[in-house]
């Protein structure tokens, strides 16, 4: 049982998501994607006759079971199969983000940025809101996430996938190392 | 009732969404600030799984469980992929957490992050209001 409430290493971790890649292919020809939920969402509930969200949705909805199915599948982990202990990041980044204003370790999360004490705060706004605002719109234009492009996509050799994924890890690096300490101190 | 499956499917990927820490703010910065092998170990195995059973689908044709002929759409380039990947790298980097894990944090109890998904269905709709003024 310690086997499974520990953090799982990387080497059982990846090439598990990886085997989700073959099983959507041959539970249904889908391809692996989480991004378009998103899209299904925006053309399920808000379409407002804009074309991009004229489409039949429903033909698409495995994609939002899919994520209803990661919903659950945080809570079972969460609530079932986990220690609670805080995760165990490298000295030096711990270091740099308590350098940096973090102060809360103890959870996946840092407390102190997201909460809903925080979200009216200008920083707890940027991190969340603006955050995700980035993530929805970004993840769109690119026609895909980590899932879509990184993974479904340079699994099955797709250049513009590879071109995406190297533009997701700039835009990290830039936040990261460029933007972030300043949006920390706010 | 045939989508029950896609269902399982993801609360496989979310279990180990949560058990790999994959959903942990901390992991994207270590990542991020070249400080751990962690998320590249993940990231980069799971493509390699990916590859290998794609060329294993293609090589051997393996149909679908109801007999179908296995189709994965080619993607075609447009500069979104560059600008959008940009937009969208920025954006994972504040927040520590792509679409998959946002789900995956709002089922482990972090219900504030049910705000940053809002948002990015937000970002979305406002990417289909503006589409064509992008350039692709």
């Amino acid at each position: 049982m310690d086997l499974i409430t520990q953090p799982w290493p990387w080497y059982v971790a990846g090439p598990l998501i990886g085997l989700i890649v073959p099983a959507l292919l041959i539970i249904g020809n889908k391809t692996f994607g989480i991004s378009s939920s998103l899209r299904h969402i925006c053309a399920a509930c808000i379409p407002a006759n804009i074309s991009f969200f004229k489409y039949d949705w429903k033909k698409e909805s495995w994609n939002l079971f899919f994520v209803a199915g990661i919903v659950l599948g945080g809570f079972i982990s969460a609530e079932f199969l986990s220690a609670n202990h805080p995760v165990d990041i490298n000295p030096q980044t711990h270091a740099v983000l308590r350098q940096q204003g973090v102060k809360d370790f103890n959870g996946l999360l840092p407390k102190d940025v997201f909460s809903f004490d925080q979200l009216l705060t200008l920083r707890g706004f940027i991190f969340m809101v603006i955050g995700g605002f980035l993530v929805g719109f970004g993840t769109r234009y690119a026609g895909g996430c980590t899932s879509g492009h990184a993974i479904m996509g340079i699994s099955n050799l797709q250049g513009p996938s590879l071109v995406a994924t190297c533009c997701f890890m700039a835009g990290g690096f830039i936040m990261t190392w460029f933007i972030l300490p300043y949006l920390l101190h706010l | 009732m045939r989508n029950i499956k896609y269902l399982f499917a993801g609360l496989l990927f979310g279990i180990v969404l949560v058990k790999s820490e994959v959903i942990s703010w901390f992991r994207i910065q270590e990542m991020f600030r070249l400080q751990s092998f962690h998320m590249y170990g993940i990231i980069g195995s799971a493509i390699i799984v990916g590859m290998i059973s794609v060329m294993i689908i293609k090589r051997y044709k393996i149909k679908t469980l109801t007999g179908d002929a296995i189709v994965i759409p080619d993607k075609k380039f447009s500069w979104g992929n560059v600008y959008g990947g940009l937009i969208f790298g920025l954006g994972w980097a504040i927040t520590g957490a792509c679409p998959g894990p946002l789900f995956a944090q709002i089922g482990s109890g972090f219900l504030v992050t049910s705000v940053t998904l809002l948002s990015a269905i937000l970002g979305t709709w406002v990417y289909g209001l503006l589409r064509e003024k992008l350039q692709h």
